[in-house]
């Protein structure tokens, strides 16, 4: 599945993370802004938690907008997830794969 | 060298001659100048043998160059407008004008308020801090290096003593008050921005060379009963606003509804039952944060059930110990800092309220502050660490963003010092291997509270007997740290440069730590 | 970091659950730190219709990573009137929920129809067949005259709990003090729950600032049987748990019963005196072990059973 459009989940809140998604044809992922309230001390890990699960949905080439407000890694990933299914103009009630590349 | 608390102090630091020559020592741990004596370093101040008529003056202008103020002097401040305050603004404005620089800022605290203030900081026109509290802008270009001397951040007692001792000596004070008479006699009540009393400004008065009292209600001469007194006071400037009274005194401080406040807030209570010193006739202190205010509420239960009163309460004061009060579960209020307007009416209804200066309060170095009587105290943290360090000053990131305001002083007075904090906040773990900068040292904090349970301090053996005799769980808090690190994720050390922008002194003048210049954070 | 949560327990103490919208991260991270019994992550009204996929990431990872130590976690997931209640159940399943809380049930085929779902999950993600336990909220008139039937649906079912707002919607009553308007509710639904031997379990109390009103509602749920309640804040978990606490006399008659008990089993007696000369039978022994439960997990319970 590809990224269609541009896709956008989780709020500016405390303790979540915005992150959107948009489609490229190349240049690998690019992370166009990253903003963390914890840059200092968790942004390495952020951004590394970030990449890691756009690697796992499979995705090559896409531009990244990162807004984290001290998110942990559970809502990290379950943002980006969220962005790249939307992105994908997946059905909301889809089938997910729970346990397969959502993990 | 490295003190007491494990930090590495730079050798320079303690040849420099910041403490007007002096030198610094490190800190060597709770009550070491105890005993010590000290020559107080008193002001050069004016004969007026010849009766005068008024000492009003015209301008801010007017008595800054009146007041002989020069470059390279220090002038101050005090801080009971809070982020209401007009008076460092427009006094500053005044000096820079005139073209006078290299000056130094001695408050008693400064706020966001003070924004403003940064900007003659990278002018190179301010080069000198010295404060409890900094904050917002001043903080970031403080913490970027662009202040010529490391700010220097005391506690409020620690800051009377610096000032008795001449670490810091004070050129003009710039005293804001709510009423002043033609001669100087000020007051905080009766005006249009009330702030209750005026207890960090005494000093001021005291020990300066000038002082210039602003206000914006010009009343009657005697306006007394005087925090500040008019034999001590050089001009007076009548002014529009001395602040902005909304900011000055937010109304009634709401308790919190935060369920996560209020069971912090519980236990901390419920922990002050099981020690020997909840008894009638106690004295307390709590801070006006969410969990620590909440405290009161908890009390008064506890303390109507066992048919106990307290005898006294200090601080800043909020309505929730007055109402406590006019309830007649506390016997008297000694006050240095009003926080919301029914702690102002409290006070200006005058029943077993009083006013006490700052030296009454904390200051180490006079003999036997208030702080010195305490049973107990109720602080925030930003973070603690396993060596119950805390840090109420500088934020994740590095940045200077608090104050240590009396935390130092009643950590180190009270027979009880209780921390209380969530375990994590957003993802910063709260309590921590180790705080970035030690603002308290641990051998004056006690019991360390938070929403996964509660550790105390082993050094307090006598505590934890009391816990475990009444059944109040608590844990190592190295257990609470590995707790908070196994929901957050282990943080990345911060990186800093070399260059020391702020100096924590502790309450009695030693280096606490430092901080120094934040790198950039690329990731 | 993924913790695997053990096998749910079908008859577990359940005296408070305690809800939480599962589309709010500073929420659900640690739940359970209020010591409320059961947690109930919400995937239905506290989500909003455009986040009800958000909300099912978030759980998936939050069921996953979090560590909600012996608190129960308990989902309830959309209406089977919406297009959601499928996935929902995948991801509860796949998750490793506790339970799932069935909404606006009305007959004992929604629970059938959820419990075939459930278990297609189960298959689908490798989860013990059976494992996944549920209940069912009984929102409407239907619902509650129903409540036998619905009780008995399916082995799954540990219990029933009534949600007020929409029964009173259905009713067009409001709230009274003093509950005249749930009374027939509540007493039919106590009595189908009883009757099939399940757990019961009354509806949120909304005015969280009216403790008075608040106690006064937990202590007629006390005095009607209820096993528990449904909570909207914090606050409230450990007044339930008070008033729910069994008193020391209470205690002391339970333990009496427990011992001798357990003393005449080993000898094969069924009826015997406890001390005062009470005669005993075995139909006493799981009220009173339920007694000493209760006051294990009030933390008032010092004796050694």
């Amino acid at each position: 599945m590809e990224l269609k459009t541009v896709g956008t989940a989780g709020t500016l809140e405390s303790s979540d993370i915005m992150i959107t998604l948009e489609p490229a044809q190349s240049g690998g992922i690019e992370i166009v802004s990253f903003e963390s309230s914890v840059m200092n001390q968790y942004g390495r890990q952020i951004k590394a938690e970030v990449l890691a699960s756009l690697d796992r949905l499979g995705v090559k080439n896409a531009k990244v907008t990162v807004n984290d407000h001290g998110a942990l890694d559970c809502t990290v990933k379950a943002r980006v997830e969220c962005a790249y299914y939307r992105g994908c103009q997946c059905d909301v009630d889809g089938t997910y794969p729970w346990g397969g590349v959502i993990r | 060298m490295r003190n007491a608390v494990g930090r590495e102090i730079p050798d320079e630091l303690l040849k420099s001659d910041l403490r007007n020559g002096k030198g610094y020592e490190v800190y060597q741990g709770k009550g070491y100048r105890d005993g010590k004596y000290i020559k107080k370093q008193g002001p050069t101040t004016r004969i007026y043998q010849k009766p005068t008529e008024s000492k009003i003056l015209p301008s801010i202008r007017e008595a800054v160059i009146k007041s002989g103020l020069k470059d390279g002097m220090t002038v101050s401040f005090h801080h009971h407008f809070r982020d209401g305050d007009f008076i460092v603004n427009m006094v500053m404005k005044e000096i820079v004008d005139l073209g006078i620089k290299d000056i130094t800022i001695a408050a008693s605290s400064l706020g966001t308020a003070h924004d403003p203030i940064a900007e003659y900081i990278e002018q190179g026109i301010v080069t000198g801090i010295q404060t409890s509290g900094i904050r917002g802008k001043m903080g970031e270009v403080v913490s970027q290096g662009k202040l010529k001397t490391p700010a220097i951040l005391r506690s409020h007692g620690g800051r009377v003593r610096a000032v008795e001792e001449g670490d810091v000596h004070i050129d003009v004070a710039f005293i804001g008050a709510p009423t002043a008479d033609e001669y100087g006699n000020a007051r905080a009540l009766g005006g249009k921005s009330d702030c209750g009393v005026l207890s960090y400004a005494v000093v001021d008065s005291e020990y300066a060379d000038k002082v210039v009292v602003i206000t914006d209600t010009l009343v009657p001469y005697p306006n007394f009963p005087a925090s500040i007194h008019g034999i001590n006071v050089d001009y007076v400037v009548v002014v529009d606003a001395i602040g902005e009274p909304k900011k000055i005194a937010s109304a009634a401080a709401r308790m919190t509804q935060n369920p996560r406040d209020l069971m912090m807030a519980e236990n901390v209570a419920k922990i002050m039952t099981a020690t020997p010193w909840f008894k009638d006739g106690f004295s307390f202190q709590t801070g006006a944060g969410g969990p620590s205010l909440a405290v009161n509420r908890f009390l008064e239960p506890l303390m109507v059930e066992k048919g106990i009163k307290m005898a006294w309460a200090i601080g800043g004061i909020t309505g929730s110990i007055c109402e406590l009060k006019e309830k007649g579960l506390v016997g008297k209020i000694i006050d240095v800092q009003d926080f919301d307007t029914s702690a102002i009416n409290d006070i200006r209804n005058n029943k077993n309220h009083y006013e006490m200066t700052a030296s009454e309060y904390a200051n180490p170095a006079n003999k036997g502050a208030f702080v010195n009587k305490l049973d107990f105290v109720v602080l925030a943290a930003l973070e603690v660490d396993i060596d119950f360090n805390v840090n109420v000053i500088t934020g994740s990131n590095g940045v200077l963003r608090g104050a240590p305001g009396g935390h130092p002083d009643t950590a180190e007075g009270a027979k009880c010092c209780i921390i209380v904090t969530p375990l994590t906040r957003g993802r910063m773990a709260t309590i921590c291997e180790k705080v970035v900068t030690v603002t308290t040292p641990g051998d004056c904090v006690d019991v360390v509270v938070t929403d996964y349970g509660l550790a105390v301090n082993p050094k307090r053996q006598d505590i934890i007997e009391c816990l475990d005799k009444a059944g109040v769980k608590h844990v190592p808090i190295k257990e609470l740290q590995e707790k908070a690190y196994s929901m957050v994720g282990r943080p990345d050390d911060l990186q800093w440069e070399d260059k020391v922008v702020a100096i924590l002194e502790a309450r009695d003048g030693t280096i606490l730590d430092v901080v120094r210049k934040i790198k950039p954070c690329e990731i | 970091m993924s913790i695997p949560r053990p096998k749910p327990e079908k008859f577990r103490l359940r005296r408070t659950m305690m809800f939480m919208n599962a589309q709010k991260p500073g929420l659900i991270k640690d739940a359970y730190i209020y010591g409320a019994d059961s947690i109930m992550l919400d995937l239905e009204d506290a989500v909003a219709e455009n986040q009800k996929d958000s909300a099912r990431f978030s759980l998936y990872h939050a069921l996953k990573e979090i560590d909600y130590g012996n608190t129960e976690v308990i989902v309830r997931i959309n209406g089977l009137d919406t297009p959601h209640w499928k996935e929902d159940i995948r991801v509860c399943v796949a998750g490793g929920a506790d339970g799932i809380r069935i909404a606006k049930t009305e007959s004992a085929q929604d629970v059938k129809t959820v419990e075939k779902a459930v278990e297609e999950a189960e298959k689908e993600f490798g989860v013990e067949v059976g494992r996944t336990l549920l209940m069912a909220a009984l929102e409407s008139p239907k619902g509650v005259l129903n409540a036998y039937e619905i009780c008995q649906a399916s082995d799954r079912l540990f219990g029933v709990a009534l949600s007020g707002g929409d029964y009173r919607k259905c009713m067009q009553v409001k709230v009274i003090p003093g509950g005249i308007e749930m009374l027939a509710a509540r007493g039919h639904m106590l009595m189908a729950a009883r009757a099939a031997g399940i757990q019961c379990f009354d509806t949120v109390f909304t005015n969280i600032n009216d403790d008075e009103g608040f106690r006064a509602e937990v202590k007629q749920n006390v005095e009607m049987g209820f096993d528990g309640k449904s909570l909207v804040n914090p606050r409230q978990i450990n007044i339930v748990h008070e008033m729910l606490a069994p008193t020391q006399k209470e205690i002391a008659e339970a333990e009496k019963i427990v011992r001798a008990y357990r003393e005449h089993a080993a000898e094969g007696v069924g009826v015997f005196t406890i001390e005062g000369g009470k005669m005993i039978d075995i139909a006493f022994v799981p009220g009173a072990e339920r007694v000493i439960k209760l006051a294990k997990a009030s933390g008032i319970y010092e004796g050694d059973l």
